[in-house]
């Protein structure tokens, strides 16, 4: 049926010269929306980076450091996220002039993200809490078709979160998100993958899960 | 600060046109082919020759600049005075080459007048950065004395060690522009690097000429080799050997400049003072100051150009291993070259316009700002998923680098506007061609008020400088390289 589409086969997961996992094995399939679980440190960005890797053409990107680029605004750090679709003079004339159509577009997506009114704001003079939702807005705006995203809601309040985890769930076909709230992790994706120890102590469809199963990651083996 | 840009763009566009950007040369093409092939094939000198000007030229700078450090230091302890100020603001609104020809008349051509040329505007500019240093240094310890920072066992005990470090690194980068001032004294008859090598090049001789370029870059590019602070006591005391500071001045001479020579002609001869003004407004301030800041701007802009294209070929971020080694090499070797000595190049390959003004300024300068800002993106990490080549260079990296590379620029500004005027001396029409010629006719006393105007135009720079970099809050401090 679905083909796979990210592997790891006895792939120990490594920082640099670091090794943060013993040899893994996962397979993730198109379409599937998987979050994956642990205790912070357990290595769930490194897995994060080496499944982008696999695909990086076709993931939308959404890192928990968001290395926005502080001096330009929201507008221009969200169309960064397309940048290599576009040719290289319209890219200098959306530095110095964006055109109206670029900004109606990017506009549109900000609304959701509470950050209408900041459309020409410089990054540097948003909150944190701003600065991560405008990272979440420029992978939105990649338009692929899967999204790797490391904590991508986790600035927001509870209701925004959902909204927009469902926003994220919509538009991309397939889904793979760190989350530390284990109830949205088990509403929004179909499949749990848990860290713990450099090992994966589970992984299984959400509906054989029951959260004390999932608390029982972030405690001492 | 994109205003801040677009306002000294228009500015350049206005200087355009009042710019004289002719080529004079009869065959500048074949001019150059030469110069290339000297640069190419440098020819040795003798042992003689280049130990000579390599020892000369490393005799004035050290004198000269330790000289320059203990009056700087002098001059600081009391920066908070505005006399104090003033006194270094104007020491340092004359370039070295104007103090050695004022110099010259009265010390002649002596070890003393060379070692002097440098010490007073060097002195200047240490006063106003140490005195700089003491008064942003944390305040807390000298509170916490009891007795007040202005003490001088409060200043030794809390201020001094806090800023020696900062100090230390300022002065040494100094000592480096000390060397390549050094060189350029030459130009005036001093055996330093740049005497000899404007005597090869005059006489045609590229080949000879490019050997000596050669050695003034190499003793610069080597110098946090050679350049150790516990080996700094006998290297001055080795030039104090080889070249003692002395000068035998004329008591005679020294009155008769001092009483009679640098006094406005008409107040001698019972004239009247305000024609004679008016003449010189006329026929030399006002076409001396209007090229100067024309080629300045040009310059400037030139210089701004030159940087934003050519960081990126030795910054990480960009290009192979191969293409950054090239372009380090090569804005070594251009910032290692002072911007007199490669418009004097350029003078003998286009003959006397601003074009040579314009490259030399703005690729020794480029060099300079190009290096800084390329250093400063070592420290950028990027996204993983950042983009490549041009949209990496406008979206990722300009932006990030743009108020350093502001900050930078606005600082080479107040340089580039100095050096312009010494440019002078080559051919080019600057206020510093008026001063030269009014040194060799004799005409001190149009040669002291020529000397004021630049003085009073450098100040004004560095004033309107500093407000522009208050109000953009950037950064007010020079940088060292």
């Amino acid at each position: 049926m679905s083909a796979a589409l990210f592997t790891l086969d006895q792939l120990a997961l490594a920082y640099g010269d670091h090794r943060v996992s013993q040899p893994l094995t996962l397979q993730i399939d198109a379409g599937e929306k998987v979050a994956i679980i642990g205790r912070s440190g357990v290595g769930k960005t490194t897995l994060l980076r080496t499944l982008r890797q696999q695909h990086a053409d076709r993931v939308a990107w959404c890192p928990q450091q968001p290395g926005l680029v502080p001096p330009l605004s929201v507008f221009h750090n969200v169309f960064m996220g397309r940048l290599s679709c576009f040719p290289g003079w319209f890219n200098v004339l959306n530095l110095l002039y964006p055109l109206k159509r670029m900004r109606e577009e990017i506009q549109a997506l900000l609304s959701p993200l509470s950050l209408s009114n900041s459309l020409m704001t410089p990054v540097e003079q948003l909150s944190g809490g701003q600065q991560s939702r405008v990272n979440l807005a420029r992978a939105l705006y990649q338009g692929r078709q899967v999204f790797i995203g490391d904590e991508p809601v986790a600035s927001v309040d509870e209701v925004m979160a959902k909204n927009l985890l469902r926003e994220i769930c919509q538009r991309h076909e397939t889904v793979i998100v760190a989350l530390h709230d284990v109830e949205l992790a088990m509403q929004f994706c179909h499949r749990i993958v848990g860290l713990q120890d450099g090992k994966i102590a589970l992984d299984a469809p959400t509906h054989t899960l029951d959260a004390g199963q999932l608390i029982r990651l972030y405690q001492d083996a | 600060m994109r205003q801040t840009s677009l306002v000294f763009v228009l500015l350049a566009l206005v200087c355009l046109p009042f710019a004289d950007l002719s080529i004079h040369a009869a065959d500048p093409w074949l001019e150059l082919q030469r110069l290339g092939i000297g640069l190419l094939s440098p020819d040795f000198p003798g042992w003689t020759s280049v130990r000579d000007a390599l020892f000369s030229t490393l005799a004035f700078a050290l004198q000269g600049v330790a000289l320059g450090v203990a009056l700087g230091f002098l001059l600081s302890l009391g920066y908070a005075s505005v006399v104090i100020r003033l006194i270094a603001s104007f020491l340092r609104s004359i370039h070295e080459l104007f103090w050695a020809l004022l110099l010259l008349q009265v010390l002649g051509l002596s070890p003393l007048t060379g070692i002097l040329a440098l010490a007073l505007p060097y002195g200047g500019t240490f006063a106003k950065i140490y005195g700089e240093l003491y008064e942003e240094s944390d305040k807390r310890p000298r509170e916490a004395l009891g007795i007040g920072g202005g003490t001088l066992s409060g200043f030794f005990y809390t201020v001094l060690p806090l800023t020696l470090k900062p100090m230390a690194q300022y002065t040494a980068y100094r000592l480096e522009c000390g060397i390549r001032s050094s060189a350029v004294l030459g130009f005036i008859g001093l055996p330093t690097l740049g005497y000899h090598l404007e005597t090869a090049v005059r006489q045609g001789d590229y080949a000879t000429g490019a050997f000596f370029f050669y050695t003034l870059v190499v003793l610069v590019a080597t110098m946090r080799f050679w350049l150790r602070p516990v080996l700094i006591p006998v290297y001055l005391g080795l030039a104090v050997y080889y070249l003692p500071p002395i000068a035998q001045p004329d008591g005679a001479l020294l009155t008769q400049f001092l009483t009679h020579d640098i006094v406005p002609a008409p107040l001698r001869g019972g004239g009247e003072l305000m024609p004679w003004l008016a003449a010189l407004w006329q026929g030399q301030m006002l076409p001396g100051l209007q090229n100067t800041v024309v080629l300045a701007v040009l310059a400037f802009a030139a210089t701004a150009l030159i940087t934003l294209f050519s960081f990126p070929f030795s910054s990480p971020l960009f290009g192979s291993p191969r293409t950054r080694t090239v372009a380090r090499a090569l804005m070594v070797l251009l910032r290692s070259a002072p911007e007199y000595l490669l418009a004097f190049l350029g003078l003998m390959v286009w003959g006397p316009s601003m074009v040579p003004g314009i490259l030399a300024l703005s690729l020794h300068n480029g060099a300079i700002i190009g290096t800084l800002v390329s250093r400063y993106t070592r420290t950028m990490t990027l996204r993983e998923d950042a983009v490549e080549g041009l949209n990496r260079y406008l979206y990722e990296v300009l932006p990030r680098i743009y108020r350093q590379f502001l900050a930078y620029s606005l600082y080479r500004f107040e340089i580039i506007l100095r050096e312009t005027a010494i440019l002078g001396v080559l051919g080019i029409p600057t206020l510093g061609f008026f001063i030269d010629s009014a040194f060799s006719e004799m005409r001190y006393d149009r040669a002291l008020v020529l000397l004021l105007v630049t003085a009073f135009l450098n100040i004004g720079v560095d004033t309107l400088a500093r407000r522009v970099r208050l109000h953009l809050h950037l950064r007010n401090q020079p940088e060292t390289l």
